[in-house]
């Protein structure tokens, strides 16, 4: 589904939609280019002029402040033009589809389209009908994917434990719905980390969640023993009560990250969550906070990537 | 036929030499990678500078950027000084075009404002695109047209060739 068009006959990335079929070296690419610009987004002037005259639209048919105002940041230090348009309360409101929105926008000269939609696959229509040189990059598509969020997380993975292939990696709680697990589980494989463990209870586990090549475990102790990187989803509020789960204290109880439960993990594991967290949910403050965790830098880390997978993009318009 | 091309060992000495009166325990020199780097090494050894070695990597102002994209760069620009107020000599291998020198100026600024800028180069080979000279230079090497200059290390020892450009 991605494939053909994300990658270009000559091996070049059109599109980031997805890190699903994104091959190593493309990945490693990605991550080798966010490195230079850690470095830029440490000086005094944080900026450079790879983007300049290029109009990056964000268009954000869900809400979501943090993930926009990362590729705001990063589309600026690339000297780009940012435009924010958050389409819930405007356009659509109106009655104008998905497609008409996009080609007006195309029609202002727009190079580059970062998208986040409740729908899955939203992203690919628009990377399907969009003029050639015109990029999209998805922001997150329903439960699909969220391609830059799993690459940060690659990023800071490789950045703390600098090796992927001796690597126990666990990913705990709301599996199921979220769009983060599936692109950490894609780059995470492709990248060849060995163990790659679910930990959840059956019903915010994916059904076959095996044939991705990770390791299902209900039992906690058994999910984070002895593991390098552990990685927290979040739990969407309305799923806290409901037909899944009995409640969030329950969930905490037994999912729920406690310095108790990380103490199973390797004395130099970290600790990782794609926000916002919920405390005392997903996550105990004591974890948040605590030594093991990586949660700030990955955010840090997340404008860099973000700005590497824009440059790539944008170099070859 | 053109003449054979210079030692760049002969060239650092005499670049050394011209510099030494011209410089002092504050001046901030800086190599552009690669080969400049490999010069400026040389040279700050030779002069004996108080003030340590910066090394500008100037990729991301590159203006060929939007013809042939990014390439991931394993070497940062270390500017292990201040640059404000500070008198920096940029240092390069070859002075061709002065493209270079026009990002390495832009990525220097994005560290400071220095009090005075000068350029050392081992050789020029002309063929200006910017309006640029060598404060510093080694020699000029005449070359033909459609040749690169280029400055090879192995192993330490630096030798000039000229190669046909890749078209």
């Amino acid at each position: 589904m991605n494939a053909g068009l994300q990658i270009d006959a000559q091996g070049r990335l059109v599109h980031l939609l997805s890190t699903e079929g994104l091959p190593a070296e493309m990945i490693r690419h990605i991550l080798d280019t966010a490195a230079q610009f850690v470095s830029v987004n440490e000086r005094e002037v944080k900026k450079v002029p790879l983007l300049r005259g290029k109009s990056i639209f964000n268009v954000f048919f869900e809400n979501s402040t943090r993930t926009r105002t990362t590729f705001e940041i990063a589309a600026k230090r690339l000297s780009a033009d940012v435009i924010n348009l958050a389409i819930g309360s405007s356009s659509t409101a109106k009655g104008e589809t998905l497609l008409d929105t996009v080609w007006n926008l195309q029609a202002m000269d727009a190079d580059m389209f970062v998208v986040r939609h409740a729908e899955a696959g939203a992203p690919h229509l628009i990377a399907r009908h969009v003029k050639p040189g015109v990029h999209v990059v998805n922001a997150g598509d329903g439960r699909h994917a969220h391609p830059t969020q799993g690459l940060l997380d690659m990023y800071t993975i490789r950045h703390y434990k600098k090796d992927f292939s001796g690597l126990a990696v666990a990913i705990v709680g709301d599996v199921m719905h979220s769009r983060v697990a599936r692109s950490q589980i894609h780059a995470l494989k492709a990248l060849g980390v060995p163990e790659v463990r679910v930990v959840g209870p059956k019903t915010l586990l994916p059904r076959e969640v095996e044939r991705l090549g990770v390791r299902v475990c209900h039992d906690v102790a058994e999910g984070l023993r002895d593991c390098d990187v552990v990685i927290t989803l979040r739990l969407q509020n309305e799923r806290m009560s409901g037909p899944l789960l009995p409640s969030a204290g329950e969930f905490n109880k037994t999912y729920g990250l406690t310095p108790e439960k990380l103490a199973l993990a390797k004395p130099d594991a970290i600790v990782m969550h794609p926000g916002p967290i919920n405390r005392g949910v997903e996550i105990d403050s004591g974890v948040a906070d605590g030594a093991h965790s990586v949660i700030m830098p990955q955010v840090t880390f997340g404008i860099a990537v973000r700005m590497a997978v824009m440059a790539i993009l944008a170099g070859h318009a | 036929m053109t003449a054979p091309l210079p030692d760049p060992e002969r060239l650092l000495e005499a670049l050394a030499q011209t510099m030494k009166p011209a410089v002092g325990p504050d001046t901030g020199l800086v190599g552009i990678y690669t080969g400049g780097a490999w010069v400026a090494e040389r040279l700050h050894r030779a002069l004996g500078l108080a003030t340590p070695l910066g090394l500008l990597a100037v990729t991301l102002h590159r203006d060929d950027f939007s013809r042939i994209g990014l390439h991931p760069e394993a070497r940062r620009s270390q500017l292990p000084f201040s640059v404000e107020g500070r008198d920096i000599v940029l240092v390069d291998d070859v002075l061709h075009t002065g493209r270079t020198v026009r990002a390495a100026l832009n990525e220097l600024w994005d560290f400071g404002r220095p009090r005075r800028v000068r350029l050392a180069v081992l050789a020029d080979r002309g063929g200006r695109e910017l309006p640029f000279a060598a404060d510093f230079a080694g020699a000029t090497v005449d070359v033909e047209p459609g040749e690169e200059l280029v400055l090879t290390n192995e192993g330490g020892r630096l030798r000039l060739a000229a190669v046909k450009r890749p078209q």
